[in-house]
């Protein structure tokens, strides 16, 4: 029992590891990317009456992160259960 | 009515709130004091945790320096909020659950050794003491203005508030004090923006009224202010680069680890009921002061086109001097504005060129205050921004004085010299380390080393050159021992802070910098301000490096790191 409780917890964490390389790499890319490393060439695109590069600096990479706290949690409350280790 | 005597109104109202809320909820036991007794909503926990966050860097310094700076000052805004994404996920749930009261305290049980606990204390308050001096600046500035006090009484006024909500309620009385103190701040803020963005494009969501074309124009207002600084020789606003692109990158990336690894945001996530509540509280955290910080770039344009077209409302016609408007005159007698006639014309001319420009000091930190009155709003509403600056300023000066006394009181009293004491004598002195922070950083606030947004990115840099790699090597690795954690935090803020004192002066005394702030002596181009990342780096790469060299932890820390990995069997926050 114990041991099943130990892959239990090893994969878990796996999951949720995994889950965060995801989100952190759309946390990079609408920030660092999308904001500073790209934003020449993104403000060539105009969106209204932004600049895409910085919309993405100013407006858009806040509302990212916002939408990736949420999923982050929502995805975390489904895996506590999945594996029975919620509170 | 008059704007000085609206303003004692509407800041008196919004300060017997404060102090009314302290009393109501004053803390009687030491959990209440050092994390509200562990048991507050999400919502009203982000609300709190934003207007934690929220100083008067972000409200009045953040959208003046974004004013000046343009696309280069989008550093703050991805910096700043960023950061939440880290706390989110790699630090805030494992710190619930593993449910201590302080920063210090969970890292010296993780690492097993007392000394490492206080090397955390040490780089705990030489950030958050970092921080609060920002903090001093701005409350300074704001009641200097809005009071037509001198700054050091404006000073003086802030901290005795500061001292009487924070001393007396603790955490529980801090964080209802944030609530109250986040609805003012953020109808403060938002109010004005919302005003000026219908006056210039007619759209009444800032956040879209920047994108918008002017009124009456086929013109959008990006480009129109474009237009308007170049013509006088200023770089475009909205592709400015402040230095380099590796800068700019640096840069955001110190602000968003040092958010992560600031002890006043991290124990906001000690207070609510359960692991999940910490994760969820984090996005409400982001949420509320996303609404403030996609403002702020709607205000600094919007403020850096009203400001141009005042002093120069057509090619040639500048304003005369003896007509300048109220908030100019108001503004000069704090000094924080100066013009000077250099071509005798009676008239002013504001360039980008050194010699013929007459606006010899427009301080960046007067924009957010100036802003109303610049766009001719009604007097309420600047009288309102007077007390959202407030609120701004001394929410933020509380949270982290909480945070400097409970690790003087609970991690080195408590937790290592004095064990023996009783609660009642641990609540004693750590009121009385909270009074002894007030005065301290109320010291600093009278000899500020820089303008409030700098000093507060300084406080970033240390904190996320020390406090945060640790915190997630911590949870995130078996492998790290004491010795590695203990030389990583060394070596993090060592750095760090040699690099900011070689440029900036020992203790921020100009003139005992030992290299001179001189940009080729800079590292790739980094400047001080933005050097955490590095330290954070190093700290990283020492403590591996040295970990592996020694013994592995004790079997029990390794089980404690997979207990806190997952939620369940967490209880509320405590001591022991």
């Amino acid at each position: 029992m114990a041991e099943y409780d130990q892959e239990k917890r090893k994969a878990y964490w796996r999951e949720n590891v995994r889950l965060m390389v995801v989100l952190l790499s759309v946390w990079f890319t609408i920030s660092y990317l999308c904001g500073i490393v790209f934003v020449e060439e993104l403000n060539t695109i105009r969106l209204g009456g932004y600049k895409l590069g910085f919309w993405f600096a100013q407006q858009g990479s806040m509302y990212g992160f916002v939408a990736i706290v949420f999923i982050y949690a929502r995805r975390m409350a489904v895996l506590d259960r999945k594996y029975d280790l919620h509170e | 009515m008059e704007l000085q005597t609206l303003t004692y109104i509407v800041v008196g109202i919004t300060f017997s709130i404060y102090i009314g809320i302290a009393f109501w909820a004053r803390a009687g036991s030491t959990s209440e004091f050092y994390v509200a007794g562990g048991g507050i909503h999400p919502i009203a926990n982000g609300m709190a945790t934003a207007a934690d966050w929220m100083s008067a860097a972000s409200f009045i310094s953040m959208a003046g320096l974004i004013a000046f700076f343009g696309y280069g000052g989008s550093v703050f805004l991805m910096g700043w909020t960023g950061g939440y994404v880290l706390l989110a996920m790699l630090l805030a749930p494992y710190l619930r659950k593993y449910g201590k009261f302080t920063v210090p305290e969970f890292i010296g049980d993780r690492y097993y050794s007392k000394a490492a606990r206080i090397v955390a204390v040490i780089c705990l308050i030489v950030a958050s003491v970092t921080y609060v001096i920002g903090q001093m600046k701005g409350i300074g500035v704001a009641f200097s203005r809005f009071l037509e006090v001198s700054y050091e009484i404006g000073l003086l006024i802030g901290m005795g508030i500061v001292f009487i909500y924070a001393v007396v309620g603790g955490m529980k009385g801090i964080t209802y004090t944030q609530i109250a103190q986040y609805c003012v701040l953020i109808f403060a803020y938002t109010i004005p923006a919302i005003f000026i963005s219908l006056n210039l494009t007619g759209n009444p969501i800032p956040q879209l009224g920047l994108g918008s074309m002017m009124v009456g124009t086929e013109t959008y207002l990006l480009d129109r202010l474009d237009q308007v600084v170049t013509e006088l020789g200023f770089a475009e606003y909205t592709t400015l680069t402040r230095l380099s692109p590796l800068n700019t990158f640096v840069y955001t990336l110190s602000l968003m680890i040092g958010t992560a690894g600031l002890p006043h945001v991290i124990i906001r996530f000690f207070t609510v009921t359960k692991v999940s509540d910490a994760r969820v509280s984090a996005g409400w955290a982001l949420i509320f002061i996303t609404i403030l910080y996609t403002t702020a770039p709607a205000v600094a344009a919007m403020a850096r086109l009203n400001l141009h077209q005042t002093i120069q409302p057509a090619e040639g016609g500048n304003l005369v001097y003896n007509e300048r408007p109220d908030w100019f005159k108001n503004w000069e007698k704090t000094g924080l504005l100066k013009f000077e006639d250099k071509n005798g014309d009676g008239r002013i001319s504001y360039t980008a060129d050194k010699a013929s420009n007459e606006m010899v000091k427009v301080d960046k930190d007067i924009m957010v205050l100036a802003n109303p009155e610049i766009a001719g709003l009604p007097n309420w509403v600047i009288a309102l921004v007077a007390a959202g600056g407030l609120a701004a300023a001394l929410s933020t000066a509380a949270g982290l004085l909480l945070a400097i006394a409970s690790s003087i009181s609970h991690d080195l009293l408590k937790g290592v010299f004095r064990p023996e004491i009783t609660e009642k004598q641990e609540l004693l002195a750590s009121r009385l380390a909270m009074a002894g922070a007030i005065a301290l950083s109320g010291y600093f606030g009278f000899n500020p080393p820089d303008f409030a947004a700098g000093t507060v990115a300084l406080a970033f840099g240390l904190a996320a050159s020390s406090i945060f790699p640790v915190l997630m090597m911590g949870i995130f690795s078996k492998r790290i021992n004491k010795e590695g954690a203990i030389s990583g935090m060394i070596a993090g803020i060592t750095i760090t802070l040699l690099y900011v004192f070689q440029h900036k002066g020992i203790m921020f005394v100009a003139s005992t910098s030992y290299l001179g702030d001189m940009k080729p002596n800079w590292f790739f181009g980094i400047e001080p301000n933005a050097f955490g990342a590095i330290g954070a780096v190093v700290n990283f790469s020492v403590a591996y490096v040295v970990s592996m060299m020694t013994a592995e932890p004790p079997e029990h820390i390794q089980h404690m790191v997979e207990d806190i990995r997952v939620p369940a069997g967490a209880s509320s926050a405590q001591s022991h």
